[in-house]
């Protein structure tokens, strides 16, 4: 092992463009020196920045050093490159298992299997994930079985608290949050900027002729924001990462509507 | 309406099931060049797209999704639909609501690119 990580070493000295930093970085990570792995992988970056395994070697330093913020931006990158990156799928459904994310986190995984059926690591970790998702799933019923205390609207949904907001049309936060992944509380400042939006969208669809909206996907640059209307009077808004195809963040909302509209029935009974 | 304009605006309603299309003047919502069926009250539809675009551009990034590069709107019957030009424009399509989402997004997201 250390004569291969000297013979690399050499290789890369003679040829600093060579792709042997990818194999010498992921040595260096196996063998814990994180901060060599590092500057290897930077510097292999510099040279192909284009380059999707790359990122995925820095990602994967980045992740060994408890950056994972810093991992998922990485492994975005590699997928916006080589959208079926095997080792970026599987990065980011660990990052999102990390976060509480299981849809996500469930989503990358589906797709890291997808490229690479063989992959044992991504087998287990999809059994995993699928087990703790099983077991949030059955929380808010016994929660509610047992008269428990959850008292939030997206109670035992991903993202209950800094994903999901439910407001008013006037720009009132009802229930759910919204945090950056910094942590600091958006709730507020958003449900301001949608004040008025379901009035505006009712206008243009009657304009156009188009009947009655039902919802609105805005990509943005980092993130996907998701409106739509769980019932008469208020707005949900689900935020996702980028990552999230938009067709999941449709099942998701749906999904959180119906425990808003729940919520809203037990408020006014 | 520019020649360039135009082909921009063919370019996005040769997708089945695009209605019409227009590019709007970002910040005040005035129509730039459009083209759209008979009937749409283009300066007032202009008008209201290009407010819904700045209230979820002031959401996105307060929620720190940074700036929004596609919006859609379903409606029982139909589909809008904006694009924000690098430009300032924004680009936006009326369509049938089966249209394919994918296609119209692509072409949008082309030709919003191709906006000066």
């Amino acid at each position: 092992m250390a004569d291969d990580v000297r013979a690399m070493s050499a290789e890369l000295a003679r040829d600093p463009a060579s792709l042997v930093f990818l194999r010498l970085g992921e040595a260096l990570r196996l063998r814990g020196q994180v901060e060599a792995a590092a500057k290897v992988a930077l510097a292999g970056l510099e040279h192909h920045p284009n380059v999707a395994d790359a990122h995925d070697l820095y990602a994967r330093v980045l992740a060994d050093a408890g950056d994972l913020d810093g991992a998922a931006d990485e492994w975005n990158i590699a997928l916006s490159l080589e959208p079926r990156h095997a080792g970026a799928h599987k990065g980011l459904g660990f990052v999102n298992f990390q976060r509480g994310d299981l849809d996500a986190a469930l989503d990358h995984l589906e797709l890291a299997l997808a490229a690479d059926p063989k992959d044992p690591a991504v087998v287990r970790a999809l059994a995993t994930v699928r087990e703790a998702a099983r077991q949030a799933a059955e929380r808010p019923a016994a929660e509610g079985a047992s008269g428990g205390a959850a008292t939030g609207v997206f109670a035992g949904l991903e993202g209950a608290e800094d994903r999901l907001l439910l407001v008013d049309p006037r720009g009132r936060v009802l229930g759910g949050g919204l945090r950056t992944r910094k942590g600091d509380d958006v709730a507020e400042e958003v449900a301001a900027y949608l004040a008025g939006v379901s009035q505006e969208a009712d206008r243009t669809a009657r304009l156009l002729e188009l009947g009655e909206w039902r919802w609105i996907l805005a990509e943005g640059e980092a993130g996907h924001l998701h409106l739509s209307v769980p019932a008469a009077g208020t707005l949900l808004l689900l935020v996702r990462d980028r990552a999230v195809p938009s067709g999941r963040l449709a099942i998701l909302a749906a999904r959180a509507a119906e425990v808003a509209r729940r919520w809203l029935q037990a408020q006014s009974l | 309406m520019t020649g360039g304009y135009q082909a921009v605006l063919d370019a996005v309603t040769r997708v089945r099931g695009v209605r019409g299309a227009m590019l709007v003047a970002g910040d005040d919502g005035l129509v730039v060049a459009e083209s759209l069926m008979e009937g749409v009250k283009g300066n007032a539809v202009a008008a209201l797209a290009a407010s819904l675009a700045k209230r979820f551009r002031r959401a996105s990034e307060a929620a720190h999704c940074g700036q929004p590069r596609f919006l859609h709107l379903q409606a029982s019957e139909g589909t809008l639909l904006a694009a924000p030009a690098p430009s300032g424009m924004l680009l936006v399509v009326v369509a049938d609501a089966d249209v394919n989402v994918g296609l119209a997004r692509l072409e949008m997201l082309k030709a919003a690119e191709a906006v000066a």
